[in-house]
């Protein structure tokens, strides 16, 4: 009599997942004629500062495009190609635009079908501009500069905001936070860092702020890098202003900060428009610094099961949750979708097929897909606040998971 | 040159300029603009540096100013970059004339040189930054429209052949200085400047001329550089980083010589991109290149030239430090 | 707008003499490295930013505070400069000095691409529990991890002035860096005081290291942001003197500050080239320079 062997549970499983496999083979053996007509990959480039002073985002930004494009594939793939899975292909920017462009013409050999970049604008605009050569479809994944979809180019999309659209949703929100406590704040003090982001969005936000009674008594440029932010401090703390307005990247950013509270400045909130340092890391290492302080950015619907869910897994991988993880998978499905809707590789069709997308976005706090000029119009950025050690959205209402802690606790 | 040499020599003139007709590949093209255009600034930093025995560490500083000259006249004045580049040229000669004044008629030497020539740089980043007819820190944006007025071309072909006509203009340059007079009286210069200055050379003139050459070149390497990225602001225009690249791509190859910065381009580009070809990983890659890049520099001391010719020049020690038998001297 | 400038100028400049005295510990590494090897350190920065991890992984893993971390990173750096030269830089170049140049270089880029690799590219900060504590001057408030910094680097160049000029080995170290042959004439081993100089300079860097990290951040690149400073306070302070290397850090804080104060905190950096320029054109030697 045959001993029944005893299985652990372990071995249960894998005993079952392969006598499974065995009943798809001998099932698809069916329709080998199918699996043998198996759809060669789209492949899609990444084009990031993988080396250099961004370094992480890059990271981060590979991170999430690729998170999506296993989870793509793992449904199936694009199916209206035979099920064909995505491929990536990876492109070190080291943070110079020449590096990019020549990443562009090494993934155009390699027969890639559509790419994705690059974190810094400069790098962005000499990148899409290269693809644009061959019209393969470019999707910004993060580059706030409004040049980047001014240029007429058919192929280049972005699905998140540029600081045009960011500074106006960052001074409808700032009013909209203000006057929920009766307009107590009226004066702004801007510091921003000296390049095209900083300088660009603080004189948006300049205009923007008018329009809400709020003035911007001061605007304070800085140098990319900057040692000390003493005399800024200083300076902010003799003029009083009720709400201070970085812009600027994280370095400087958590500096200012820390500054900020060393020198015992009083106003009434951080208020930072894409504030480089403002994530759960800034939250997590620096509680009572971050407390209540305000940023407007790219930022994931906390309220939808999705963006929960790839927050759980992004922090089950030992990751912070940042915007670059949701921005890299959003423009993965939207680049995903437009293949799906064209049901070609032909660059031509997924360039119109991408401009038409409707697609929605279930962890983002968005509207539908609206592209004009290759300007996602249903984007937005929300007021994100720290909270006690985590971090909710507060404006706009749509969209907030609590209440503004305004003027700040 | 030896006739074997002019041989060789013609025969690789022949091949680069067909090379498009062979190569299809669109991104080896874009790759050998790529190095020809280091290889020319590099050559440009050679003139001063491996001829005339001044390092520098701020030689990005022409390449700014030119792409800024030209530039601002294409997007204020309209001036068409194939005429705006003279003005590139001139710019960055112009700028080379002042430091070089300032610098060598105090004295300034070696090290000292070396490191005025960052400050400089770093001083018109900073202005750059905060000057209006800059942009600013917002920088300038260039529009696409190819043309060969424009010094745009709508396929990497045509930035091909105008950084090799660039390559090739830095190559006669240096044939021309390893056979003129002017040339003989760098080499003086770099071996032992006292004694060349004894000799009756006039030292502050030839050393200004040097770093005028290195101007212009590297003016018009700024022009080309604009007009294929279309996009320019302080950190590119004046990043430390080409600075070094120059020297590296030049020391490496080998100083003094007409063919040092091309091989040295050559070589390290391809490292480069082999390792970046193998490994993955951000920043694994550039460990291996910085391993090579040791060795070869040991196992090389007088650059990968030095594997060519025979060490028939006595060897020096390139003025940077003071000399064991007391003759390029440091002290300003 | 111009009185409350005035105003804030005492502040500005104590801010200035704060933070230049830990510039001027990380120009005194490259002061004595410059002057007695007559090297140009190309991987002074990446070795601070090796020192700033050093410091803040010993916060993290062993909540070693920072100011206490000095006392076991400065005699390791030491150990490694040491190392690195007698048996690294010192072989490879063979005494040609363009190609220390590169060979810095290289290891340069090996030590950024390292800590890229090994540590990631993420910013690290820290807090400590006194980083927020400050001494109230009315018009400024001190943090205290400011004076501490500030007190430390004071200690730290005298104890480097006291062993350069009254002990032997500081001696041997002043025959060397000014006249080589003779030095080895009278049979100092000149390798040797090179290792021993180029370790105090790491050392240095790595006391540097400890005291920037509470009032800064660290990640593989951040030493780049001290590298030129560090040049220039060499330069204007006088290569190879301790002394020059303090008060050159000072004034080129003071200029920093108070050029942010007037001309604003991008345009202000303009105050730090213009004292190299003007100093290498009329004092080459820098203030205290040793030679004529």
């Amino acid at each position: 009599m045959p001993k029944i062997p005893y299985f652990s549970t372990t071995s249960r499983r894998k005993f079952i997942s392969r006598t499974s496999a065995t009943i798809a083979l001998a099932s698809s053996g069916l329709s080998i004629p199918m699996i043998a007509r198996a759809a060669s990959p789209v492949k899609i480039g990444l084009i990031h500062p993988a080396t250099g002073w961004a370094a992480y985002p890059a990271a981060q930004l590979r991170y999430g495009a690729l998170m999506a494009i296993a989870d793509i594939n793992a449904r199936g793939g694009i199916k209206s190609m035979g099920g064909a899975p995505i491929e990536a292909l990876l492109g070190d920017s080291q943070t110079k635009p020449e590096i990019g462009a020549a990443e562009v013409e090494k993934m155009n050999e390699a027969g890639v079908h559509a790419l994705q970049g690059c974190y810094q604008s400069a790098v962005g605009l000499a990148s899409s501009a290269a693809a644009a050569k061959y019209n393969i479809p470019f999707s910004i994944d993060v580059g706030v500069s409004d040049k980047l979809v001014q240029r007429g180019l058919p192929n280049v999309f972005r699905m998140a905001d540029g600081y045009g659209r960011i500074a106006k949703d960052a001074a409808n929100n700032l009013g909209e936070i203000n006057k929920a406590t009766g307009s107590k704040a009226k004066t702004v003090i801007i510091v921003h860092e000296e390049s095209e982001f900083g300088t660009g969005t603080a004189k948006l936000m300049t205009a923007a702020l008018k329009e809400h009674n709020l003035e911007v008594i001061d605007s304070i440029k800085h140098a990319n890098p900057t040692r000390n932010f003493d005399n800024v401090a200083l300076r902010i703390k003799s003029a009083k202003p009720d709400i201070i307005m970085p812009i600027n990247y994280p370095g400087e950013y958590v500096l200012l900060a820390k500054t900020l509270r060393q020198q015992r400045v009083d106003f009434m909130a951080s208020y930072s428009v894409l504030g480089g340092g403002f994530n759960f890391k800034f939250v997590n290492d620096m509680p009572e610094i971050a407390e209540n302080m305000i940023d407007v950015n790219h930022w994931y619907n906390p309220g939808s099961a999705a963006g929960q869910a790839m927050r759980a897994r992004t922090e089950a991988d030992s990751k912070y949750f940042t915007f670059e993880v949701y921005c890299a998978y959003m423009s993965i499905m939207f680049l995903a979708d437009g293949f799906e809707r064209a049901g070609t590789t032909d660059s031509e069709a997924v360039n119109a097929s991408l401009a038409a997308s409707e697609l929605e976005v279930d962890f983002m706090p968005y509207d539908k897909t609206n592209m004009v000029n290759g300007q996602n119009m249903g984007s937005r950025a929300v007021a994100i606040q720290a909270q006690k050690g985590d971090v909710q959205i507060i404006a706009p209402s749509k969209y907030a998971s609590a209440n503004a802690v305004f003027p700040r606790g | 040159m030896s006739r074997n040499g002019a041989l060789m020599l013609l025969v690789s003139a022949v091949v680069l300029l067909l090379a498009p007709y062979f190569i299809e590949s669109k991104f080896y093209l874009d790759v050998l603009t790529l190095i020809f255009f280091t290889a020319y600034i590099g050559q440009s930093w050679n003139v001063l540096g491996g001829y005339a025995g001044q390092f520098s560490f701020g030689g990005v500083m022409f390449f700014g100013t030119g792409a800024y000259a030209s530039t601002i006249l294409l997007t204020t004045f309209g001036v068409p970059p194939i005429i705006g580049i003279f003005a590139a040229i001139f710019a960055g000669a112009s700028l080379g004339f002042i430091v070089g004044y300032m610098s060598f008629r105090s004295g300034l030497r070696g090290s000292y040189f070396a490191l005025i020539t960052l400050a400089f740089a770093e001083l018109l980043r900073v202005l750059a930054n905060s000057v209006e007819f800059t942009g600013g820190g917002v920088g300038l944006f260039l529009t696409y429209a190819p043309g060969l007025h424009n010094i745009q071309f709508d396929s990497p072909v045509g930035f091909y052949y105008f950084s090799l006509l660039l390559l090739t203009i830095s190559i006669l340059i240096a044939l021309w200085l390893e056979r003129s007079r002017f040339g003989a009286q760098l080499a003086a210069i770099r071996e032992n400047q006292d004694a060349a200055e004894a000799l009756g050379i006039d030292t502050l003139r030839c050393k200004i001329y040097a770093i005028m050459i290195m101007g212009g070149m590297g003016g018009a390497a700024g022009t080309f550089y604009a007009q294929k990225y279309l996009y320019l602001d302080p950190p590119i225009a004046y990043s430390i980083s080409l600075s070094v690249e120059m020297l590296l791509v030049t020391i490496v190859g080998g100083m003094g010589t007409v063919f040092g910065p091309l091989i040295g381009a050559f070589v390290l580009h391809i490292v480069n991109e082999i390792t970046r070809h193998f490994i993955d990983t951000p920043g694994l890659s550039l460990i291996v290149y910085g391993v090579i890049l040791v060795v070869i520099i040991s196992y090389l001391p007088n650059g990968l030239m030095g594997l060519f010719k025979s060490r028939s020049k006595a060897s020096d020690d390139g003025g940077l430090g003071p000399d064991e038998t007391g003759g390029t001297s440091k002290d300003a | 707008m111009l009185s409350s400038t005035l105003t804030m100028l005492p502040a500005a400049i104590i801010n200035g003499v704060m933070y230049g005295s830990i510039y001027a510990l990380v120009a005194l590494g490259l002061t004595l490295i410059y002057g007695v090897l007559h090297i140009i350190n190309f991987a002074h920065g990446a070795m601070l930013m090796l020192a700033l991890y050093a410091a803040f992984f010993l916060f993290r893993i062993f909540s070693i505070d920072p100011y206490l971390a000095i006392l076991l990173i400065a005699p390791a750096s030491f150990v490694i400069g040491y190392v690195l030269y007698r048996w690294g830089i010192g072989k490879l170049s063979k005494g040609k000095d363009q190609n220390i140049l590169l060979i810095t270089l290289g290891l340069s880029i090996i030590i950024e691409n390292s800590a890229l690799f090994f540590f990631t590219g993420d910013q690290q900060t820290v807090s400590l529990s006194y980083s927020y504590d400050a001494l109230d001057l009315g018009f400024l408030f001190l943090s205290y991890p400011k004076i501490i910094s500030f007190v430390a680097s004071l200690m730290i160049c005298a104890l480097l002035w006291a062993l350069m000029s009254l002990t032997d080995l500081g001696k041997a170290i002043r025959a060397v860096a000014k006249e080589r042959q003779g030095a080895r004439l009278v049979g100092i081993d000149v390798e040797h005081i090179f290792a021993v100089t180029f370790g105090i300079g790491i050392a240095c860097l790595g006391a540097a290291g400890c005291m920037l990290l509470p009032i800064f951040y660290v990640d593989p690149y951040t030493g780049n942001v001290f590298v030129v400073i560090a040049f220039t306070i060499v330069v204007l302070g006088g290569m190879g003197s301790v002394v020059g290397a303090l008060l050159g850090g000072f004034v080129i804080g003071i200029t920093e500050s108070v050029g942010g104060l007037l001309l604003g905190e991008s345009l202000g950096q303009i105050g730090i080239s213009l004292i190299f320029i003007i100093i290498l054109i009329f004092k080459p030697t820098g203030l205290f320079g040793s030679r004529v």
